[in-house]
């Protein structure tokens, strides 16, 4: 991690940040973000995390970015899992329990069809 | 039933219809029948898709296409795209991610997101989710551009108010610390946010750790300290675990340290775990606390701007007072300001709990009525019961009636409505709560919390509890609410810190507001909303009853008797009234008198 | 009353490993019971007979201290420590029921441990998950969403029960 001197180099780096952000969509892949507070992890996320990564490694997937979150403030719809494919919008899963998970990772993941059942209409 | 290849969902709310939505639906359903295509295509009248505000609308399905902006003549074209050709009226197609953004926002449109806008978007863990998000640039701005006097007088031109609860000026606060003598001073971030249902701050600890933390700097280079305290309860230990990740990306960047930013201010900062004590939110228990004594409250003055922590001039903020300061800075004052009532500006976290549909966390400016935060907000009363009460300000909060719903949620309505703003919290009750109990189990808390330093609130609270005991165990006397509300007022006057001096509020506002529950239970004996275990009793409609016996296999103590296909009977005398039975029976033949 | 001891390599360890970890001042104490605490699963009387020699602090303030707060237990604890969370958000979702099964199917009560040392059941103050409540904690572990029926099946996790 670069140090930051001043407040040029504070801009750069945000330009970075951006930068990186748009690249990671534009490439057309998949992140998906797991809400991990306390409040996911007593529903649940951690089981749902675990299954998310063992698919993917099971099923040796690929371009897929798996990353965490705070509480997202929907805390009875935990476990919450948020996917956006390329430049798509963002799709917010809730009540996402591993089994759950796995068909997320089937169907919109793996054939852009959305887990209508389970999407949270915020 | 019939099977339609697509399905139209056509927009009819009154933005749509202004805009000739009713013209358009007719010209549609003429060009399906003129194409042969009506009994393919089934259109239906919805609300609410998205994008009114580019009405009229529809929605096709399977497809999930958008189509919005059309007049009458453009039909026969879509019509002809969509539903012949089989591809979609690009003209007319709505970007997804609009009709999206919209329809994400439109449940609670009343919610505002400063403290909160980063939470559940960025990675905590990751510095340069938070950087992406203009993070750090209030900072920046402020050792570049602010002396830090002009850093006092911009947050204390927003109007920021401590959301510790107290609604103290935080400006203010700044200005005493910084005008205190003596070169070491600290500044401290109350993260011991303990009143039960109320999780804004572990929420913005996990979600956003770095917005505290460059508040926290901000406030630092104000005042004039180079070291700062995050006080956290142990009870959040994945939280300081994200703000301990944070941290050290911070000091890594070089946002904490010596020569920040290339100018030579330094500051560094530690967090330290509680080990569970609600008193410890207060703050001279709490600097006594990471001093390493026992979390007791001393009186003020002096207060802990002239002498705080170790004696040096300390400034004590909670989490989300904090979180604001570097928006307020990037944003300026003004925009701040613009949020919220004359006196208590911006906007307010609270946690919605209880017996609300949604619960969880919200954000909202100032202002707003209870009513809207409960109904629009929180989604209205689970299982469409009838509101009886919400208790604002945490567990010495008082709980208000229904009429007081269209009271708006600031700091000076709440104080004169005999409740509090508190930290935020918000337990919202049905009508099958019973308001004794509620005081009871209020009183519990504070008299478990209570130090015990002091005799009014360590005496005084559990004398209240003992009397509400009786008075929810079936054994209220004549001239318990009188001794109630006596023993309530001096232990408000007497107690050393908020907490003795808060504790009697929630049965101080039941009283007021639901005196006569209390009455019934004293006088009749009887719990109205049938919850207070010793007056309440247990029976089996015999009509419904169809001796299945399961009723009895299940009871714990035996108390329930009969034949095989005759009704049971409960002995009221050997029924502990667990409800058991109540549970188990499929015929709901076992009712609560 | 006298308070119970652990072995004196063991404790020696767990008080060494902290106070270096910490730094041996007066103002790490509550970081130093913390972590002792957690190593030992209480803080034994001769763990505080060695954090007093350590620091230089009076026992009489290092009791005051371990007594004060919730998180820290001068008693022998169970195997395993559930924390029932007995706030109010809990309370009315149905914690009440919850912890009358915890009860029923532990049979000691409220800062209790069971005879064959395998459960400690303690209250706890609000844990901040209020949207997923009635929640308990065992160990590490934190369960929303909790039911009376699903208390059987989650003490399940943790080995055979009491029998």
């Amino acid at each position: 991690m670069p140090t930051i001197k001043n407040l040029d180099d504070l801009k750069r780096i945000r330009e970075e940040a951006l930068e990186k952000r748009k690249l990671k969509t534009a490439s057309g892949n998949v992140q998906v973000v797991v809400g991990m507070g306390t409040c996911g992890i007593a529903a649940g996320a951690r089981e749902t995390m675990k299954a998310i990564l063992d698919t993917i490694e099971k099923e040796n997937l690929s371009g897929i970015t798996v990353t965490q979150t705070g509480c997202i403030g929907l805390c009875e719809r935990e476990p919450i899992v948020m996917v956006t494919v390329g430049e798509e919008p963002k799709v917010t899963y809730g009540k996402v329990t591993p089994e759950v998970a796995r068909r997320i990772l089937k169907d919109h993941v793996g054939a852009g069809k959305i887990v209508e059942d389970h999407k949270i209409a915020m | 039933m019939k099977y339609y290849r697509s399905h139209v969902l056509v927009c009819v709310d009154p933005d749509c219809l202004r805009k000739g939505a009713h013209e358009a639906l007719d010209a549609f359903q003429d060009e399906l029948v003129a194409q042969g295509l009506i009994d393919e295509v089934q259109v239906l009248e919805t609300s609410r898709i998205g994008a009114c505000s580019q009405g009229p609308e529809m929605m096709v399905y399977p497809e999930g296409v958008h189509y919005a902006g059309y007049t009458v003549d453009d039909i026969p074209y879509i019509v002809e795209e969509h539903f012949l050709k089989g591809r979609v009226a690009k003209k007319f197609e709505l970007p997804a991610e609009t009709a999206i953004d919209e329809e994400l926002s439109a449940p609670t449109p009343k919610e505002v997101r400063v403290v909160l806008r980063n939470c559940g978007k960025i990675d905590p863990e990751n510095i340069e989710d938070y950087i992406a998000e203009d993070g750090y640039m209030g900072l920046a701005k402020a050792l570049t551009s602010m002396t830090p006097e002009q850093v006092i007088d911009e947050v204390l031109a927003s109007g920021l108010r401590g959301r510790g609860g107290a609604g103290f000026p935080t400006a203010k606060k700044w200005q005493f610390c910084r005008a205190s003598t003596g070169q070491v001073k600290y500044v401290i971030c109350n993260a011991d946010e303990g009143d039960p249902g109320a999780f804004m701050n572990r929420r913005v600890l996990e979600g956003d750790p770095h917005a505290v933390i460059e508040g926290m700097i901000i406030a630092a280079y104000a005042i004039g300290s180079s070291q700062g305290y995050v006080y956290c309860r142990a009870e959040y230990p994945i939280a300081v675990q994200t703000l301990n990740i944070a941290i050290e990306q911070a000091r890594t960047m070089g946002f904490l340290g010596q020569n920040i930013l290339g100018t030579d201010f330094s500051f560094d900062l530690e967090v330290r775990m509680g080990a569970g004590a609600f008193v410890c939110g207060e703050e001279t228990a709490l600097m006594a606390s990471i001093e390493g004594k026992r979390g007791e409250p001393r009186p003020r003055p002096p207060f802990p701007a002239v002498s705080g922590l170790w004696a040096k001039p300390s400034n004590v903020n909670n989490v989300e007072t904090y979180a604001n300061v570097p928006q307020i800075i990037t944003n300026g004052a003004a925009w701040y300001a613009g949020f919220g009532t004359e006196k208590s500006k911006g906007t307010k976290t609270f946690a919605l709990a209880g017996d609300v549909k949604h619960t969880g966390l919200i954000e909202v400016p100032f202002g707003l009525s209870l009513r809207e935060v409960v109904f629009d907000v929180g989604g209205g009363i689970k299982d469409d019961k009838g509101f009886k009460a919400i208790q604002t300000g945490g567990p010495m909060g008082g709980c208000l009636p229904e009429a007081y719903l269209d009271l708006p949620v600031d700091y000076e309505s709440l104080t004169a409505a005999g409740s509090m703003m508190g930290s935020g919290g918000l337990v919202v009750m049905d009508d099958e709560t019973c308001m004794v109990d509620i005081a009871r189990f209020f009183m519990e808390f504070t008299q478990e919390e209570s130090c015990g330093k002091c005799t009014p609130c360590r005496v005084g609270t559990k004398r209240i509890l003992e009397i509400l005991d009786r008075i929810c165990g079936g054994e209220g006397r004549e001239g318990d609410i009188e001794l109630l509300e006596t023993l309530c007022e001096q232990i408000k006057q007497d107690s050393l810190c908020g907490l003795g001096q808060g504790a009697p509020t929630p049965v101080v506002s039941t009283l007021k507001h639901f005196r006569e529950e209390y009455e019934i239970h004293i006088r009749e004996k009887r719990c109205p909303a049938r919850v207070c275990k010793a007056l309440i009793r247990y029976e089996i409609l015999p009509d419904f009853c169809t001796g299945c016996t399961v009723c009895a296999r299940n009871c714990p103590t035996g108390a329930i008797t009969g034949e095989r296909r005759q009704a049971h009977l409960i002995d009221v005398d050997t029924c502990i009234r667990c409800g058991i039975c109540m549970q188990v029976c499929n015929f709901n033949a076992i009712v609560i008198r | 009353m006298t308070i119970a001891t652990v072995d004196g390599k063991v404790v020696l360890e767990a008080v060494d490993k902290a106070v270096k970890e910490h730094g041996a001042t007066i103002d790490e104490l509550i970081p130093i019971l913390n972590d002792v605490n957690r190593a030992l699963g209480y803080l034994p009387a001769n763990a505080l007979d060695e954090i007093s020699r350590r620091l230089r602090v009076p026992k009489s303030q290092l009791f005051s201290v371990s007594s004060f707060y919730r998180m820290f237990s001068t008693k022998p604890r169970g195997k395993h420590v559930i924390q029932f969370c007995e706030s109010a958000p809990c309370h009315v979702v149905g914690g009440r029921q919850v912890w009358a099964s915890l009860l029923d199917h532990l049979k000691i009560g409220p800062g209790e441990t069971s005879q064959d040392g395998k459960w400690t059941l303690v209250t706890t103050s609000c844990l901040g998950v209020c949207g997923v409540g009635p929640v308990i904690i065992i160990d590490d572990d934190i369960y929303g969403n909790v039911t009376p029926d699903q208390v059987a099946e989650i003490l399940a996790r943790y080995g055979e029960t009491r029998e």
